[in-house]
């Protein structure tokens, strides 16, 4: 039981945690920008699923993990671009859409799978990581959070590239308004459907990115239905962060240290099922919502198609 | 921003060589049953505040729509500055320089003042809010008006809101302000602060477009009336001729255009008012009620009246001081936190709103689509919304369609509800077809006292004098009737007493005398009567 | 827009053209949903052409094996019996405007305490009171496990999507723990529930391997149809789902009514969990997930949640389905296909429904 304890096991847990979350965190900042702009993204799994699979494919074949990331989150982009046609364009109910493109692609993504890789299951090379200097050297601390692949910085730095841009720029202040009182956006002169279509596509790239790092950098593999709820999570992330990005960042290592501690007690050998460990940060937000409950502060206008001259 | 002023005043200083910034030629718009605009001309010069009259359903707000980038026509041409455009979007129509202020707001409510006039700029940009304070700051002085900038716009007045809305306007140096039935929701004093507001923009050199129902609005700040009818222009008053004719004489011309025939102001007939038996017990006796203010709702305080039998109290006040609160607390919508009410003998304040009903407390939501109806149910079901599971329509809780049919359609003919047929989805008709169905289904057997809220807002004359007649009708039977409304010429001439409302309490009650204008007036601006 | 002009017809005059009209109004639906389905069908043989299979040949083997043959349609009809009652309960929640997506946990945790009880009920009780007895706590359990959400969204009007995903990611992982800690059969190695005995479960119909669940699972989805467009309760739900503002306004209880249809869409699935275990599967075995929920939502909504209508796609779903693994151990095509039919059917009929209802508006304006 020492083991437990040691420094070693524990930098191992929190490395684990950090690149169980960036999937997490990838997807909860994408959903939150489609439900800001007032759209809500149920196809967000088919998105990420796409991004595995092409990120896969894209580094399987150029050898590199950036062409990767690339091809992952075009993936996801062209997922959302269907999206965007059919909800945010021709004003189809976004629930089922949503639902449509998640099946979809669970199953296309394991049927290309099965008839490309099922026979070899090709594995990429470990992910080198970029260390930072110094930070690094601490002890626990150093080798959990300062020793990843470049892209997991990126990931953090851009949840506060996306808090500025909510707070500070035209373009956030167009996507809240797109999501609050549409109308209001569109008599300005900004066109409401090209505003969603902006934000819906983000969210596809966003979450074809993290599905590409969940395949290339987390598993270094592609399996059918990989990202196992990912996006749903990234769903509820997105819905309990209430608009700030920083909360879905706190969400999402919530969740990947709950998601590492499983695998490190199977590691450990320790006779827990790890199911009850998975359900922990569940328990905890569910706890949270019964104890603090508050309305929650969702846009006036999510889920709703905008057509001009409706009332 | 100063050199764009400089053109106007040169435009406003020769009257003579005015040309027109927006001119409609033939212009036609058609609807799904209906044409909402045929062949309409109209010609808008700066300098001037072109009030567009007309009734619901007249197609103001489709001409608005084609003007604001809303809507294309169907046939017909719009000229700006002379040359052929087609306005395709509302981005367009503001890069035109037409500013439109919408009936109904359109501001984000979860952003500042200073937020919502900034939305519209380049996507890529930083919003430039220093350059927006110096801009604000000379055009608000220019015209005399206070906004605060950083205040959410969820926690501006109504007033506020659409003083925020002409702002934007100008701050996207519009040449032409359209203002769509801007005075429904302000206070006598606040549509007198708009009159001169839209008099002070025209002189420097604006064209305002100006829609009101009101006739005496129409006559008090236009300078050019163009009267519409079922889609059609009837007439215009050019400014030559305006300035000619005394208020009177402007009315009853343009009675005569929208109706054809000479009579007087319509809506100021006075009627008789019934006398009330002043010794009759109250059929509605309220004392003290109270409500607890929510994050978008203000509360009640110690509100208390008695209504007698056969007597409409009226309830006047700015919209938003409590009347909506007061309404859905007697329905038992909104819970009390204190207070008592009593019809005739019985407490009903603990009692729930079905049992209220039940009691012959009945409520005529203003808000008809939102919560009076549910739009995507025939007509037939809507009737009995409030009757879900009674005999004999449900028997055994099982639905009994040919028992609804039969009551429903006697219903459709006694209240003369022009439908196409009883399994019509009730949000496809009219505003005043749907307030005929909400009548027949507070009035129907069993009630005793009434509230009325805003019941003629939005409506056409026609069914305004129908549902007024209905009000009166309702208290000749002996029923109490509580009348809430903003638009105190219907308050003077229907009710026997008036009460004012202001911030959740009752500021002072008013016998329906000859001086009940001046006494509720004074009350509604914080004067004692 | 005002339609003031339109002539006034007293109800009766429509009913002489009303039957043609509606036998008119059926046929069109019938081309509206066949001819998408026809669509979708060359869409995904399309990419059954890319991967290499012969769509015809592939299609030919799920059909023959789905539907024509006699196992197969004897699997499919098996198959349907839980699909009709997590059906049945997405109609309710549906129709009453609440997003009920948690029906995999609610269904999970029906089938493990159906696996757990029947077995220890039918060795004290006679057989058909047992399985009476564990439908019930199946339903119990899972009505229970809906109230957290209910609760939240009726009194704190907290989103219910949130929370029913999330009840559903615990309900998932609540079940493996009660498979493999409590309710865990001693005497087999793999961990999964005792099995109940081949003749304790539910009848078999005639001399065919169809469970009668079946027929339990159409008589919940036709009684809640009747239930949702028949009667005073379903048309309170109806109502609070088409304009909440509206039942407060009639004076309907919106809390209780919203507890009601948590309560009536989570026992369902957890019947359809129950009726899975005892009619089809015996036991729960660990990690054990169908997903037949997600599955079952688009069937609902393609349905426009008409119970009939979604007797007919849950039974189309199940041919698929059965088709669909079958084909995957003979032709090699992994039984995921199914997934990408049905959302490419789904797309396609959401597709037509609205290129429909604009050739209607442009042909009336």
């Amino acid at each position: 039981m020492t083991g437990l304890f040691s420094e070693v096991f524990l930098s191992a847990l929190l490395f684990g945690a950090v690149t169980a979350a960036i999937p997490l965190l990838l997807a909860g900042l994408g959903e939150q920008m489609s439900e800001k702009a007032g759209v809500l993204n149920i196809g967000i799994e088919g998105m990420m699923l796409a991004g595995a699979y092409l990120g896969f494919v894209g580094s399987f074949y150029s050898g590199s993990l950036w062409l990767g990331f690339l091809t992952g989150a075009a993936g996801g982009m062209a997922v959302a671009l269907i999206m965007a046609l059919l909800c945010v364009r021709i004003g189809l109910n976004q629930i089922v859409i949503g639902i449509a493109l998640t099946l979809g692609l669970e199953g296309l993504t394991a049927l290309l799978h099965h008839f490309q890789f099922s026979r070899s299951y090709p594995r990429l090379p470990a992910a080198d990581a970029t260390i930072i200097p110094l930070l690094s050297d601490i002890p626990v601390i150093g080798p959990a959070f300062f020793k990843h692949h470049l892209i997991v910085y990126l990931a953090v730095a851009l949840v506060f590239a996306m808090s500025y841009l909510y707070r500070r720029t035209q373009l956030g202040l167009n996507l809240q308004a797109a999501g609050d009182k549409p109308a209001a956006l569109d008599v300005a002169g900004i066109d409401v459907i090209r505003t969603r279509t902006i934000a819906v596509l983000s969210t596809g790239a966003l979450a074809g990115l993290g599905g590409a790092y969940l395949a290339n950098v987390g598993a270094g593999l592609f399996i059918p239905f990989i990202t196992n709820g990912a996006g749903f999570l990234g769903i509820v992330l997105a819905m309990l962060a209430r608009g700030q990005p920083i909360w879905v960042l706190f969400g999402a290592l919530l969740f990947g240290v709950c998601l590492s501690l499983t695998t490190a007690m199977q590691v450990a050998g320790i006779n827990i099922p790890t199911d009850i460990i998975q359900m922990l940060p569940f328990l905890a937000v569910m706890i949270m919502l019964v104890l603090f409950g508050r309305r929650a502060s969702l846009p006036a206008a999510l889920g709703i198609p905008y057509e001009r001259g409706a009332r | 921003m100063f050199q764009c002023w400089a053109v106007m005043s040169n435009l406003s200083s020769s009257p003579a060589d005015r040309r027109d910034i927006v001119a409609l030629e033939g212009v036609t718009k058609r609807f799904p049953g209906i044409v909402a605009n045929d062949s309409i001309d109209l010609s808008i010069r700066p300098g001037e505040v072109h009030v567009l009259l007309g009734e619901n359903g007249a197609g103001k707000s489709t001409l608005i729509g084609m003007l604001s980038g809303l809507q294309q026509p169907d046939e017909g041409r719009i000229l700006v500055d002379g040359k052929p455009t087609q306005i395709t979007s509302p981005g367009h129509a503001l890069a035109l320089g037409i500013g439109t202020v919408f009936q109904h707001m359109m501001l984000v409510p979860t952003l500042t003042v200073a937020e919502n006039l900034l939305l519209g700029g380049p996507w890529w940009q930083r919003p430039k809010t220093e350059e927006l304070e110096a801009r604000v700051a000379s055009i608000t002085s220019s015209l005399g008006i206070t906004v605060k900038l950083h205040a959410k716009v969820s926690e501006l007045s109504l007033g506020e809101q659409q003083q925020v809305e002409i702002l934007r306007a100008m701050v996207r140096n519009s040449r032409l302000l359209i203002l769509d039935e801007s005075t429904s929701m302000l206070t006598p004093k606040g549509i007198e602060e708009l009159g001169a507001l839209m008099r002070r923009l025209v002189e420097q050199g604006l064209a305002i477009v100006f829609i009101t129902h009101k006739l005496k609005e129409a006559a008090a700040f236009g300078d050019r009336i163009s009267v519409l009818k079922l889609g059609r222009k009837v007439g215009e008053i050019p400014p030559e001729r305006f300035r000619g004719l005394g208020e009177q004489e402007i009315i009853s011309e343009i009675v005569e255009l929208m109706f054809g025939r000479q009579k007087g102001d319509p809506e100021a007939v006075e009627r008789p008012i019934r006398a009330v038996h002043a010794e009759a017990a109250p059929l509605l006796r309220v004392v003290d009620l109270a409500v607890a203010p929510t994050d978008n709702a203000p509360g009640l305080s110690s509100i208390s009246f008695d209504i007698r039998p056969g007597e409409i109290l009226g309830i006047a006040g700015i919209d938003g001081n409590g009347q909506k609160q007061l309404a859905e607390a007697l329905a038992g919508q909104r819970t009390a936190t204190r207070g008592s009410v009593r019809l005739e003998d019985t407490a009903i304040e603990a009692l729930s709103v079905g049992e209220r009903r039940q009691r012959g407390l009945r409520y005529l939501t203003d808000d008809r689509l939102g919560e009076g109806t549910v739009g995507t149910f025939p007509v037939s079901i809507n009737f009995f919304l409030k009757q879900v599971g009674a005999a004999p329509f449900w028997r055994g809780g099982v639905e009994q369609r040919a028992e609804i049919d039969r009551r429903a359609s006697e219903l459709v003919r006694e209240y003369d509800v022009r439908t196409p047929s009883l399994k019509t989805p009730v949000a496809r008709l009219s505003g005043g077809n749907i307030q005929k169905v909400l009548l027949a289904r507070e009035l129907a057997e069993g009630a005793r006292v009434v509230i009325f809220n805003k019941p003629t807002y939005g409506l056409d004359l026609a069914n305004t004098l129908a549902s007024r007649q209905r009000i009166r009708d309702t208290a000749a039977r002996g029923l109490a009737v509580l009348l809430i409304s903003t638009d105190l010429e219907e308050l003077l001439s229907m009710c026997h007493r008036i009460a004012v409302i202001a911030n959740g309490s009752l500021v002072g009650t008013v016998a329906n005398a000859d001086d009940a204008r001046t006494k509720v007036g004074r009350l509604m601006i914080g004067l004692a009567a | 827009m005002s339609i003031d002009t339109a002539p006034t017809v007293s109800a009766t005059s429509l009913d002489a053209t009303s039957s043609a009209a509606t036998r008119r109004d059926i046929l069109r639906r019938l081309l509206m949903t066949l001819g998408p389905i026809l669509v979708a069908l060359v869409i995904a043989g399309c990419i059954l052409l890319a991967v290499g299979v012969d769509p015809l040949a592939y299609y030919g083997y799920v059909l023959e094996k789905g539907l024509f043959s006699p196992l197969g349609i004897q699997q499919t009809l098996t198959r349907m019996a839980p699909l009709l009652f997590l059906a049945a309960g997405l109609i309710v929640a549906f129709r009453a405007g609440m997003w009920n997506l948690g029906g995999d946990g609610q269904f999970l945790l029906g089938a493990v305490t159906a696996a757990a009880s029947a077995p220890v009920l039918v060795q004290i009780m006679p057989a058909s009171l047992a399985l009476v007895c564990s439908f019930l706590i199946a339903m119990a359990v899972a009505m229970i496990w809906s109230l957290v959400p209910a609760l939240l969204r009726a009194y704190q009007g907290v989103n219910e999507i949130i929370t029913t995903l999330m009840m559903t990611f615990l309900g998932t992982s609540l079940a493996n723990v009660l498979v493999k800690l409590v309710f865990r059969d001693p005497g087999t190695t793999v961990p999964q529930t005792r099995t109940l005995p081949v003749e304790d479960r539910l009848p078999r119909l005639f001399d065919t391997t169809i469970t009668s669940g079946l027929l339990l699972g159409l008589a919940a989805i036709i009684i809640v149809h009747l239930v949702m467009t028949r009667t005073a309760f379903g048309l309170k739900l109806r109502i609070v789902g088409a304009n909440p503002r509206a039942a407060v306004h009639a004076g309907l209880g919106v809390p209780g009514l919203t507890i009601a249809v948590f309560a009536i869409s989570a026992g369902l699935a957890g019947l359809a969990g129950a009726v899975d275990i005892i009619g089809v599967q015996g036991n729960v075995r660990a990690d054990w997930n169908p997903a037949y929920g997600l599955a079952v939502i688009p069937a609902v909504f393609l349905a426009r949640l008409n119970g009939f209508a979604a007797i007919g796609f849950v039974f189309l779903l199940s041919v698929l389905s059965i088709g669909g693994e079958s084909a995957a151990r003979r032709l090699g095509v992994p039984n995921h296909f199914t997934l990408v039919l049905v959302s490419i059917v789904l797309i396609v009929l959401a597709l037509a429904e609205y290129v429909d209802h604009r050739y209607n508006q442009s042909r009336k304006a």
